[in-house]
């Protein structure tokens, strides 16, 4: 039995009625994402690539095509069931970091599994671990606004990864942090993607993309290139 | 979702703007406050009557005599009702069954003030009552120690007193036995034979600052000789007999001076009818300043409405996040709504506090009496208040789209 691929998209077009026009932000978009794979997702602004990520993260549905995600499709699912495999199946890493303000970094990385109904002393088990897995057992109840950007952002990846979701989606993740941050916050990726996690990355930073292993590049809604990362092109892209 | 979670995530959220939810609690505080304080004066002023109304004796009726206060006669141009009396056979034909069967005691009241001395002690304007020894029962009189007149006293012109608290406490050193010691009423001398217990002063005049002496000595002595009562105490057999008392004292008081009831001076004082009249109207401010306070509450709702619609908007960003990590609408709403319900909880144990603390001053010589049901009551409204009142914003930000609400800035 082999596993469904973590993302499955067909023909995935997505239409914003702005006015009287009509914006494609997606015009048919086809992509198959593996389990364990670890991608990154490119494009300038207005690519359209926002609004992958919003409909690969079950924020929002295609106007048209077909979306699996770990082979549910999504279609016709309604606003309960998609805050169900939202809560599941994915965990979100944004640029801004979005934890929860004047809630500490423990509640913060327990808030996915209590929504999930998990009992206290399991979610705190489990939230524990997820901190220990990014380095930070150290701030466990410092509240967001105590905490450096970097730190912050490990919080972040500590909520994806605590429901131990199929998709890791990681919008512009280092965007707001330092190059330092930035590398740290990446090699976390790097680690949890070795030990068979799937990864998905959104950015426009090339050095970011080259920490993964599969580049898709979109222009105006469409993918306009994908191929893997090359071993070569991975030490050239990669600074330092 | 955890209550427990829930509960202090909503504290955290109200905490971070303190002030705002200070001044929004201030509503549901006021409110609560105000209805507890205005029902308790409310029941506090209707204990009072009703107790004015005990002290004074169900059952009697007073008929006075309006031309001892110079109000003139019922019916102008009458000479005959001006001169119209209350005499010691009136009272007789009243005290027969035959002509007055509802009529149980008929007390006749002869009073005057004079100042009470006792060795170096002394006391101006004690109310001397000269009366019989059913004035007592009627009026609600409870000798506290020695004896009331007796019926053999009114007949032999005795001169003994029944003396109340105050001119106890005034005369006498604390302690002493007033009992069977000499006090002059002016230039008279009485026997003590008995105390009165304390009768407070809930009727308006002192009714402690008396002595109760035999009608009889009081014309002696104090009045002067008139065959003519101040007034007449008359005590119905039940209290639904007090009208037909009344009318039975009436008649016989019209036949005696000749003329019709109409035209007797006299005013027939039903003390109960009267107080009760007092209290249906103080009811009704009640029932009015109650609505009023409850709209303090409805008005403190919609300043809980107001703000948390401000706190849903400012906290979009926080709700996009906790729905793209998989929070249900109804976490979302549970969350806004516990938010609601604990600001206007808060203002109502608030209003609780203030308003059982309140109930215990007087308010225009009113003891409030704070009710059970009024404090649940007001605690009960306040969370319907918070519900109610935060149901709206609640689910406007349960309804929130993620992909727009993580946009929000």
């Amino acid at each position: 039995m082999t596993n469904p691929p973590v993302i499955a998209l067909r023909n995935v077009e997505r239409t914003y009625q702005m006015g009287d026009v009509a914006v494609r932000a997606l015009d048919g978009v086809s992509l198959v994402i593996e389990r364990g794979e670890f991608v990154a997702i490119m494009g300038a602004s207005g690519s359209g690539k926002s609004t992958m990520m919003n409909v690969i993260g079950c924020l929002d549905v295609p106007t048209r095509g077909r979306y699996w995600l770990d082979g549910v499709d999504v279609r016709n699912l309604d606003e309960s069931a998609l805050s169900r495999i939202r809560n599941r199946k994915i965990g979100f890493v944004f640029q801004s970091f979005n934890l929860i303000p004047r809630t500490t970094a423990l509640a913060n990385v327990e808030l996915p599994l209590t929504y999930a109904r998990v009992p206290a002393r399991e979610r705190r088990a489990r939230a524990l671990a997820a901190l220990e897995l990014v380095g930070l057992t150290e701030r466990l109840h410092h509240v967001p606004a105590e905490m450096s950007g970097g730190q912050q952002q490990r919080v972040a990846v500590a909520r994806a990864i605590v429901t131990n979701p199929a998709l890791i989606l990681a919008d512009e993740p280092t965007g707001n942090l330092d190059s330092r941050s930035s590398e740290e916050v990446m090699l976390i990726f790097e680690e949890l993607n070795r030990a068979g996690r799937t990864v998905v990355l959104i950015t426009h930073e090339s050095e970011i993309a080259a920490h993964t292993k599969r580049i898709v590049r979109l222009r105006d809604g469409l993918i306009l290139s994908d191929e893997p990362v090359s071993r070569v092109a991975q030490a050239a892209g990669a600074p330092s | 979702m955890n209550i427990l979670d829930d509960l202090r995530g909503a504290l955290r959220g109200l905490s971070a703007n303190k002030l705002r939810s200070a001044l929004t609690v201030l509503g549901i505080f006021i409110g609560v406050g105000a209805v507890i304080i205005v029902v308790g004066y409310g029941n506090g002023s209707s204990q009072a009557v009703q107790n004015r109304i005990k002290a004074l004796g169900t059952n009697t009726i007073t008929i006075v005599n309006r031309g001892r206060f110079g109000r003139g006669p019922a019916t102008a141009g009458s000479t005959q009702t001006q001169s119209a009396t209350i005499t010691p056979q009136d009272v007789s034909s009243m005290q027969d069954q035959n002509q007055a069967p509802d009529i149980l005691s008929v007390s006749p009241v002869l009073s005057s003030s004079a100042t009470a001395t006792y060795s170096s002690a002394s006391d101006s304007s004690v109310t001397i009552t000269g009366t019989t020894p059913t004035y007592l029962q009627a009026e609600d009189f409870q000798v506290e120690a020695g004896s009331s007149i007796t019926a053999s006293d009114v007949t032999n012109h005795a001169q003994v007193a029944v003396i109340g608290q105050d001119l106890l406490s005034d005369l006498y050193a604390t302690g002493q036995n007033p009992i069977g010691s000499n006090v002059f009423f002016g230039s008279a001398r009485f026997r003590v034979v008995g105390v009165l217990a304390d009768k407070g002063s809930s009727a308006g005049a002192d009714e402690n600052n008396v002595a109760i002496i035999p009608y009889t000595t009081a014309e002696d002595y104090i009045t002067g000789y008139t065959n003519n009562f101040t007034e007449l105490i008359v005590e119905a057999k039940n209290a639904k007999d007090v009208n037909a008392a009344e009318n039975e004292a009436d008649d016989i008081l019209a036949s005696a001076n000749q003329t019709s009831v109409a035209n007797l001076p006299f005013t027939a004082i039903n003390e109960a009818t009267l107080l009760s009249t007092s209290a249906s109207t103080s009811s009704t401010f009640t029932v009015l300043l109650t609505v009023i306070a409850a709209v303090s509450l409805l008005v403190g709702g919609i300043g809980i409405m107001n703000i948390m619609l401000v706190t849903v908007t400012e906290r979009t960003r926080e709700i996009g996040i906790r729905k793209a990590i998989g929070a249900p609408r109804s976490a979302i709403l549970t969350q806004f709504l516990i938010e609601a319900v604990m600001l206007s909880l808060i203002g109502g144990v608030a209003g609780v506090i203030v308003g059982v603390v309140g109930t215990n001053f007087k308010i225009d010589g009113v003891k409030p009496i704070p009710t059970p049901e009024s404090i649940i009551g007001a605690f009960l409204v306040t969370v319907v208040v918070g519900v109610f009142f935060g149901f709206y914003p609640a689910s406007r930000a349960a309804s929130l789209r993620p992909v727009d609400a993580l946009r929000y800035e």
